[in-house]
């Protein structure tokens, strides 16, 4: 029932192009000329320590912050792609009403009760529908999050640390959803600093330091042979300053 | 004799003196009047203050607190200035009517419950937008969102302007003229019947008005206690 949408994309086009991608808030520069060209579908984990600007890159992508400069979506500008595109924040937004209250107010024209309820059930929250949405645990609001971004039937999912703080069984409920989406074809755009969960997830990673994108390479290269100082001194544990 | 006003008061609330219930009804009809009025015009604009950008809002909202604070004699006045034969709306003939009372109070708690509105709205518009953002809900759908998820908060702030308007003396003496049986309410009259020494009367449209306010605040808890039960605020 959960049937997520693949993003069309070209082999000879990028799945995420970014070109000279800047941030200015408040006078400060906070992300600096970014280029990105990321070919792999699945999961691209961005990495990098706290106020690297992995949020605020998170954001750029769908369109929440002024930034300047252009952003691809598989040869589609980030207006074009804008309404394939769904985010769970870190701290989900969850609207005073009850869980089916919720599914049902992001849910596309044509959804049926049934999809908001096979969705539930992937998230273990099919019990909990008429409860008060923001009476859930941190986890199940999490995974309600997920669930009503999922609902949207997004092509492009981008999940700003969706697992930061869980307990392990909302987590692997939350990956095994990203996964499957990710193997269905959804390009997935996951900002996390667990780096188990980036070898279990990502196909890809971007590791960003100080507003700058450090390093691009596969999920295999960055953790066995990383090449920026930035990244290998992050994947050691060292304090990055 | 205070003791034998409060059995006399008693005694006219029980005998259900009509005199007494004219006065507390026509009381609670231009209150009700002037509340319906006020949330039509307060709840939209506390949430287009809230959601929107333009140059001068914080003006604005300056203005509006302020007018909390404005004393209920100079909405008199000002209502009284506006309505007078001399005034720009006196060929209405207005003056010493209970819509003149209504219009008073209008004045008055409208700027009460669009400022609670507007700061309830300001809260949640800051937790949603993001959210909004994203899903791409535009602005006009989110207006009733924003009024049905701050639902049980702006029920207090009506409440909060009900109880600010039946117990308004003020302004509704001034332009309402506290005629018997025209545009007595029950806070003039108990000024009135306290100049007269009439106690009895007096004190019988205090407990009343007393029990009206308890029985707001009451309502206002129950409501409060039932949303945050349930993380409705």
């Amino acid at each position: 029932m959960f049937n997520p949408q693949p993003l069309a994309t070209n082999l000879n086009e990028p799945v995420l192009a970014v070109r000279s991608l800047r941030l200015l808030l408040n006078g400060q520069e906070l992300l600096r000329g970014l280029e990105l060209n990321c070919y792999e579908s699945g999961v691209t984990l961005v990495m990098g320590a706290n106020g690297a600007g992995k949020s605020l890159f998170l954001r750029s992508l769908h369109g929440l912050l002024p930034a300047e400069g252009e952003i691809e979506f598989a040869g589609r500008s980030l207006q074009q792609t804008r309404s394939e595109q769904a985010m769970v924040f870190q701290k989900p937004t969850l609207l005073r009403r009850t869980v089916e209250q919720n599914m049902l107010f992001a849910a596309p024209e044509g959804a049926t009760a049934a999809q908001i309820e096979a969705l539930l059930s992937e998230v273990h929250l099919y019990e909990k529908a008429k409860q008060p949405a923001r009476r859930l645990s941190g986890g199940e609001q999490q995974r309600l999050a997920l669930a009503r971004a999922l609902l949207t039937q997004p092509k492009i999912l981008l999940l700003d640390e969706p697992t930061a703080s869980l307990d392990p069984g909302s987590v692997l409920i939350i990956e095994r959803l990203i996964q499957q989406a990710a193997d269905a074809g959804v390009k997935v755009i996951f900002v996390s600093h667990d780096i188990g969960q980036a070898k279990r997830l990502a196909s890809d990673v971007v590791f960003l330091h100080q507003g700058k994108i450090t390093e691009h390479t596969s999920a295999q290269n960055f953790f066995h042979q990383p090449v920026s100082r930035e990244a290998q001194a992050y994947l050691a544990g060292e304090l990055l300053i | 004799m205070l003791i034998d006003s409060f059995f006399e008061a008693m005694t006219l609330i029980g005998s259900a003196d009509p005199d007494l219930y004219e006065i507390m009804l026509l009381s609670i009809e231009v209150s009700l009047t002037a509340l319906t009025v006020s949330v039509l015009l307060a709840l939209p604009l506390g949430t287009l203050l809230a959601i929107s950008q333009f140059p001068g809002k914080r003006i604005v909202i300056t203005c509006l607190n302020s007018l909390m604070a404005m004393p209920p004699v100079v909405i008199g006045l000002l209502v009284y200035l506006m309505l007078s034969r001399s005034g720009p709306l006196g060929v209405l003939g207005l003056l010493y009517t209970p819509t003149a009372m209504v219009i008073a109070q209008i004045l008055l708690i409208t700027p009460i419950i669009a400022s609670l509105a507007h700061q309830t709205m300001e809260d949640l518009h800051l937790e949603y937008s993001e959210l909004f953002q994203s899903l791409r809900v535009t602005k006009i759908r989110a207006v009733p969102v924003y009024l049905w998820d701050a639902r049980y908060s702006l029920v207090t702030a009506v409440l909060a302007g009900f109880g600010r308007a039946v117990s308004e003396v003020g302004a509704v003496i001034i332009v309402g003229g506290n005629i018997d049986h025209l545009t007595r309410v029950m806070t003039t009259a108990i000024a009135l019947e306290t100049a007269k020494g009439e106690l009895a009367m007096a004190l019988a449209l205090g407990m009343i008005l007393v029990a009206m306010a308890l029985l707001v605040n009451a309502a206002v808890m129950f409501v409060r206690t039932f949303a945050q039960r349930n993380a409705y605020v």
